[in-house]
């Protein structure tokens, strides 16, 4: 593995700007691709045209307020975000979760993974050029937009998770509407699939493009589906189970040659093992309390924690010091997109350029997360 | 050349540029429709009914926009590469007919004209790519190029075909030698590799290459705006609708069809709508094909080009010139020939993809997971 990080400007054939404002850098990312003809020799990424300063500002806020600032990281993910931050307060502090609000949690978030690799699967046929998956993708993620909505009062930056539980008792008829959501998404998923995954022209763009070798990918710091891709079934909810997730009976999806058709494949099948999850979740989930005996501030005990948790995006990890106070001394974020994309560089060299754009959309990054 | 020969010029070159804008339009707006109807969506509705109205209400907008002229694009060039592009499109129709006796001039050499003039509109596009000093637009200018070399040669081959099987270069010919068998059913092959040339001639999915929004995010066009681009996308669905018609004339009979009742100018009426009909067929696949399929890349598209189709336009040629030739060789030959080439083509292609069709995703439980874990902990 070797990268060559300077760009060698005397034989510089082309060099071209893709981004900040280019259609498919998938938010602000800037690429500076070096181009012979059609492929490409070499590759500058660029960040940064995102960043808030999220992590800094963690520091002024009380801990139930920095809920919120999770929420504009992964702005796809929300409330896997809130979890993960709620996760580690909770766990610093020691409290125990009432059952019925993990199981809440946990129905959320999967719902939540299953609208992000909605989303995937839509930008990604974009970025292959076919323009109808993304209004597919689209319909069904609508429909879970919709269910948030009426149950956390917002479509994405939902502030719904609590420090101990979450914020109020879900909505009388929620049984029945999720699992109605959840019959016409799984129906939803299965079009999705037939659409684009077995077509031709797809399959000659994906296959075999942008390939990674596992050990390559651990090297990166590669994690969730795009290391899974690779061939390595590593999954935080698995190895390191949090929550409630060691409950469920469910499928980690594994692919071995770690090619972009893999990349998209996995979160396919996620999604499907995510509607699995959700669907013991309901039947397991008993009425009781849905917030833990806490002080309506929370101080947690000085100490430190780092609290992994599985993103849709991957290891999304939680740094957090306290000293005692009714804030957050620091917030450390470790974000699986930044990690993800690191990759890239390595991933672009001698593309073409075409590929660059299958192989970026294939990463799945969102710069929220990335710039923080 | 007297006054009323230039009245009468002037006539035909305002009428024709009339109908073809009104077909444009209507093509516009039968495109957002056919595309929404497929994914799902009401298309345009505001404008008018159904939304009938809405591409006078897009040019109106593109009209009255505001010409932007890059800083540093070479003027001439820029200004200039619009009409090298409209102009062969709209000089194509001199010779195309609409319906029986609907033809401006019936040239004896009408599709050698057709071939000759139809290439030069990928001069405006390397013209626009270059002149707008963007290297995006220079990228899908010398894309076009590339493009153009590898499809233009299947699609003459295809149409020598039909010129071989008419005896013939006169368009009018050409129908009229189909009135009791069109051409699709004495060469389907030809049919496929015409229409498949033809969409990439027209940079239409799934080659859509030159254009690509999310690659090149416009190519050439990417600099243009207002009056100057909409020039390029009027000459772009002139194309789409030449190729289309071009494919009923060739292949699909024309004008003819059972029992066409009436003579004379009813006839005449009739025979354009016959034509007409059978075009917004064809469009409508060109449309169908848009919604669903993702684009190639452009090697992938060479590879397919130079190695697919140019070998089997060439041995359609081959077959089609020795059964003219050889007049004891019955007719019906030919189409059982050019199934089976199409088939041998479609199992070629398919054996070429279908290694890529396996399934190398497996689900693993995360129940076994978490055993093997509490023998090995795996993090």
């Amino acid at each position: 593995m070797e990268i060559n990080k300077t760009i060698n400007s005397d034989n510089v054939d082309l060099m071209i700007n893709m981004g900040p404002q280019h259609p498919s850098t998938h938010g602000v990312f800037r690429l500076l691709l070096n181009i012979d003809g059609e492929r490409i020799i070499d590759v500058k990424p660029h960040i940064g045209y995102l960043h808030r300063g999220s992590e800094k500002l963690c520091e002024n806020e009380r801990y139930a307020q920095v809920v919120t600032l999770f929420d504009r990281l992964d702005y796809v993910a929300n409330l896997n975000m809130e979890l993960g931050f709620c996760l580690a307060v909770e766990s610093l502090m020691e409290l125990d979760i009432p059952d019925r609000a993990s199981y809440i949690r946990v129905i959320l978030c999967e719902l939540n993974r299953i609208a992000s690799h909605l989303l995937f699967y839509g930008t990604y046929g974009l970025d292959v050029g076919a323009m109808t998956p993304v209004l597919y993708a689209f319909r069904e993620r609508e429909k879970i937009q919709g269910f948030f909505e009426s149950i956390t009062g917002a479509r994405m930056m939902h502030n719904y998770f609590r420090i101990g539980g979450i914020k109020e008792e879900l909505p009388d008829d929620f049984n029945n509407r999720l699992s109605l959501l959840l019959d016409e998404v799984s129906q939803g998923i299965e079009e999705c699939d037939m659409l684009l995954s077995k077509n031709e022209m797809f399959l000659a763009r994906t296959k075999n493009v942008g390939i990674i070798s596992a050990s390559d990918a651990v090297d990166f710091g590669v994690s969730g589906p795009n290391l899974r891709a690779s061939g390595i079934a590593r999954d935080i909810r698995v190895s390191k189970p949090y929550s409630i997730y060691d409950r469920f009976d469910y499928g980690i999806p594994v692919a071995s040659s770690g090619d972009c058709w893999d990349r998209y494949y996995v979160r396919l099948e996620e999604i499907r093992q995510s509607i699995k999850i959700i669907k013991q979740a309901m039947s397991q989930m008993e009425d009781g309390p849905i917030l833990a005996k806490v002080r309506r501030i929370a101080r947690p005990p000085k100490g430190e924690i780092y609290f992994r948790t599985e993103s849709p995006r991957g290891d999304f990890g939680v740094y957090l010091v306290s000293d005692g106070s009714d804030k957050p001394y620091r917030v450390k974020v470790r974000a699986p997109s930044f990690a993800n994309l690191q990759s890239l560089q390595y991933l672009l060299k001698g593309a073409y350029i075409a590929d660059a754009v299958t192989i970026l959309g294939s990463i799945d990054i969102i710069m929220g997360e990335v710039d923080r | 050349m007297s006054i009323a020969d230039l009245f009468n010029y002037f006539s035909y070159v305002s009428g024709l540029f009339l109908s073809l804008t009104i077909i444009v339009l209507l093509l516009v707006w039968l495109e957002r429709k056919v595309l929404a109807r497929i994914q799902m969506r009401m298309g345009p509705m505001r404008v008018g009914f159904h939304g009938a109205l809405q591409p006078i209400a897009d040019a109106i907008k593109l009209i009255s926009k505001e010409d932007i002229l890059p800083a540093w694009a070479d003027k001439l060039v820029y200004w200039f590469a619009p009409i090298v592009v409209f102009v062969p499109a709209f000089l194509l129709w001199v010779t195309i007919p609409f319906g029986k006796n609907m033809v401006i001039r019936s040239l004896d050499l009408g599709l050698f004209f057709i071939v000759a003039i139809s290439v030069l509109s990928v001069l405006g596009l390397i013209m626009a790519g270059w002149g707008s000093a963007n290297k995006y637009a220079v990228l899908g200018g010398l894309r076009a190029a590339g493009q153009l070399m590898s499809y233009e040669i299947p699609l003459i081959m295809a149409i020598l075909t039909i010129a071989i099987l008419s005896q013939s270069l006169n368009l009018v010919e050409i129908v009229d030698k189909q009135s009791q068998i069109p051409n699709i059913f004495i060469q389907p092959l030809g049919l496929v590799l015409f229409f498949i040339a033809g969409l990439a001639e027209l940079g239409r999915t799934p080659f859509d290459i030159h254009h690509a929004e999310s690659e090149v995010v416009g190519g050439p066009f990417v600099e243009y705006s207002g009056a100057h681009w909409s020039v390029f996308f009027l000459a772009e669905y002139i194309n789409t609708f030449t190729i289309s018609i071009l494919t009923v004339l060739l292949f699909l009979g024309g004008w003819h069809w059972p029992n066409i009742p009436f003579s004379g100018n009813l006839q005449t009426i009739l025979s354009v709508f016959v034509v007409l009909i059978k075009t917004i067929l064809v469009v409508s696949v060109i449309f169908w094909i848009r919604a669903t399929y993702p684009r190639l890349r452009i090697d992938q598209l060479m590879s397919f080009g130079w190695k697919m189709l140019i070998p089997m336009a060439f041995i359609n040629v081959t077959i089609t010139a020795c059964i003219i030739y050889y007049d004891e060789l019955p007719l019906w030959i030919l189409p059982i020939l050019s199934v089976i080439l199409l088939i041998l083509s479609a199992v070629i292609i398919q054996r070429k993809f279908s290694k890529n069709i396996i399934n190398t995703v497996q689900v693993i439980s995360a129940k076994s997971l978490l055993k093997e874990k509490s023998e090995v902990d795996i993090n």
